[in-house]
């Protein structure tokens, strides 16, 4: 018997309870106290050890109300059932980013080592004008090419510049549509506070409903999802952040909205839209391993390795190997900010 | 001097600042000050029944306290602020009947704007902030180089067009910003406080150079200042505000000689009369047929006193481009030096 079936009793039900009686499937709980044949023992709980009136608790002296494992098969069948429509939508909107994926993973690995690594720093060259910056890139690449990790160096590179650059094309405009309403703001403030906090297995979950573990937009949505939360946040601060005189002087000599966006607002607000995308590439980076879980090839993949397989020596080379991408990434988009600033500042 | 239309016509102006503007309309109509609205109605009152005409080739100066609604006033002529009530004419166009498209041809092509805070582009050169106008309009960089380095050299800073504004001075930036407007070739130009987040000498170099262009650019000129040194130096017409309330508004000698309320009598107490006001102020009709000299019209008090050396009595003959236009007693000069009250039929009682 259980605790709560003399409140039952007292209000009555007990009748509806039992016509409402449901033969469903036994918990593992139920299965294990029927084994140890324990069911008469309950009646004597004392008063300090009441449980919870939780469902399941409320069921076992009541079986018309229903046990939490419905309420989660509600979630799970309501989300069976919108998955179809929902894939019908997603799957071709979503279509380009596998390309984008496939596409640049295809190119990075087939350009040649030779021509890919003097290309790469030829563009640290024109980003940041610093010739250390363009040392430390070479010798982090020499290093990495040395010990083997070169192939899959590049593929992490090759998913984080796809993400980051989807991220930008998504993040700017929301957030230039955030900062034009205050609405708007108030709406997605607590949405980009979600996806952030939001432990990233959770969003894994459905994603692996939805589309199949070995497209690439898998892992290419969930990078996303994460990183692009910072460009939205600091493009909608930048452009709110411009100087109200600047915007009065492009008002008073006539702009269109338009000129007004583009002449200056994006380029007032770059300062803070280039420290969202620096701080998008370290969150793409974070989600590298994760990622791995759904086929995302790179050094992730070798962490897994070393976590699967207890190959310490593989997970923590190639966990420095995804650091030293950090510092790299981080190092060369912060100059390139500088730069920017140092053009700007009033 | 009223033959002309004026270029500008502000009639019955009020701006109110709130949620429901329109709704405290009545109660400012029914005569509920700035205090009041505050207080009962937490809107605040911006300007109330604001009535100037502004002549063409003419600077008027709006001066008054902070918050005294200066910018509020200014911008409405370019309508970055709408009205409450009220009109705003533009050489006889109401500007609040121009649709969005006609707003900004008018911002374009009839009137310019300087800033306090100069509000240059920051990622610009300088030439292209020069060049905003053309470039707004989208003319072709070859048809607004020329213009835009005439006037870099007119605000004297030929040479730095390559340069960015955070690499020059205050001072510079603020040249730009005028030859911004300038680039323009609007005949309206509203300044906001343009000198005022300068250095005092610097200040004084870029009122000189203000004074210098329009001496011959004639440009119809709004220029607002909490300073009444500059007020009088640069003003043909001046307008005082209080509580976004015009108090007066006059020629800056009449003002001086002649202030309508105890307020203005308290703003202009600290000034040195001398060296502001003028022959040509204070002169009276000929009467006499022999003087002891000649002044001009356009002398300063200072320089009349500088010229008798501080001989206190006689006539002087006041002449005009060397023509005789009237006399100066010494002892009204004398008298024009002590401060004036309110005048009677206007004091507050
Ligand atoms: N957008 C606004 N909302 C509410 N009050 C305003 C707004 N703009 C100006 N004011 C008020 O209007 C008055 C005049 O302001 P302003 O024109 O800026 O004064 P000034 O330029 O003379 O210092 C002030 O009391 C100010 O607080
Ligand atoms: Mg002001």
């Amino acid at each position: 018997m259980a605790t709560y079936d003399k409140l039952f009793e007292t209000l009555g039900l007990t009748d509806w309870c039992d016509v409402n009686k449901s033969g469903g499937p036994m918990s593992m709980a139920d299965l294990l106290k029927q084994a140890k044949g324990e069911d008469a023992s309950v009646d004597d709980t004392s008063f300090w050890e009441t449980p919870f009136p939780s469902l399941d608790e409320l069921n076992s002296a009541c079986p018309a109300i229903p046990k939490s494992r419905d309420f989660t098969d509600i979630v799970e069948n309501s989300f069976l059932s919108i998955k179809d429509p929902l894939k019908a939508v997603l799957d071709p909107i979503t279509q380009p980013l596998s390309w984008a994926l496939d596409g640049s993973l295809w190119l990075f690995e087939a350009t040649p080592w030779f021509v890919l690594i003097p290309l790469l720093l030829l563009a640290v060259f024109y980003a940041t004008r610093s010739f250390g910056l363009v040392l430390f890139v070479g010798i982090t690449f020499l290093i990495m090419a040395v010990i083997d990790h070169y192939v899959p160096a590049i593929q992490t590179l090759s998913i984080i510049f796809v993400c980051t650059g989807f991220s930008v094309i998504l993040g700017v405009p929301i957030g230039i549509l955030m900062s034009r309403s205050n609405t708007l703001q108030k709406v997605m403030i607590p949405i980009l506070d979600m996806l952030q906090t939001l432990p990233t297995f959770v969003y894994l979950i459905p994603l692996i409903f939805l589309f199949s573990v070995t497209e690439s937009k898998l892992y290419g949505i969930a990078i996303i999802l994460y990183a692009v939360v910072p460009v939205v946040r600091l493009t909608d601060l930048g452009i709110r952040l411009v100087d109200k005189e600047v915007l009065e002087a492009a008002h008073a000599f006539g702009m269109t909205d338009r000129q007004k966006l583009f002449k200056v607002q994006i380029p007032l607000a770059l300062p803070n839209i280039m420290a969202g995308v620096n701080q998008t590439i370290m969150m793409s980076l974070a989600m590298v391993v994760i990622a791995s879980l759904v086929s995302a090839p790179g050094l992730g993949v070798l962490v897994l390795r070393g976590i699967r397989n207890l190959e310490l020596g593989v997970g923590l080379v190639a966990g420095f190997g995804i650091v030293m991408l950090a510092v790299l990434l981080d190092r060369v988009t912060k100059k390139a900010l500088a730069r920017v600033n140092a053009a700007q500042k009033q | 001097m009223m033959t002309k239309d004026p270029m500008i016509s502000i009639r019955k102006l009020y701006k109110v600042f709130g949620p429901t503007p329109s709704e405290m309309m009545q109660h400012v109509l029914h005569g509920l000050g700035k205090e009041e609205l505050l207080d009962q109605h937490g809107h605040v009152l911006g300007l109330q029944d604001i009535n100037v005409d502004m002549q063409e080739g003419e600077t008027t100066v709006v001066m008054g306290l902070s918050g005294s609604g200066k910018s509020t006033l200014i911008r409405h002529v370019n309508r970055l602020i709408d009205p409450t009530a009220g009109e705003v004419l533009i050489q006889g166009e109401n500007i609040l009947d121009a649709n969005a498209d006609a707003l900004r041809g008018i911002r374009r092509t009839q009137m310019s704007m300087v800033f306090q805070h100069f509000a240059l582009l920051p990622h610009k050169t300088v030439l292209d902030n020069v060049a905003l106008a053309p470039i707004v309009r989208g003319d072709a960089p070859e048809t607004y180089k020329k213009d835009a380095l005439h006037w870099l050299e007119r605000v004297g800073l030929s040479g730095y067009e390559a340069h960015y504004p955070h690499q020059l001075s205050g001072g510079m930036q603020q040249r730009v910003g005028i030859a911004r407007a300038l680039t323009s070739n609007a005949p309206i130009m509203l300044m906001d406080e343009a000198f005022s987040a300068l250095d005092p000498l610097i200040r004084t170099d870029m009122q000189d150079l203000l004074l210098e262009l329009q001496k011959e650019l004639h440009k119809t000129i709004v220029f607002i200042s909490h300073d009444l040194d500059e007020a009088l130096k640069l003003a043909d017409h001046l307008v005082i505000l209080k509580d976004g309330k015009v108090v007066q508004q006059d020629e800056p000698q009449r003002i001086l000689l002649q202030p309508e309320d105890d307020y203005i009598v308290d703003f202009i107490a600290d000034i040195n009369r001398a060296r502001v006001l003028k022959v040509r102020s204070i002169m009276e009709p000929i009467k006499l047929d022999s003087f002891v000299g000649q002044v001009d019209q356009e002398d300063t008090l200072e320089d009349v006193i500088a010229m008798t050396g501080g001989d206190t009595s006689g006539t002087y003959q006041v002449l005009s481009n060397g023509q005789p236009v009237g006399q100066l007693d010494l002892k009204t000069l004398m008298r024009a030096l002590v401060r004036t009250q309110a005048s009677a039929s206007k004091r507050v009682i």
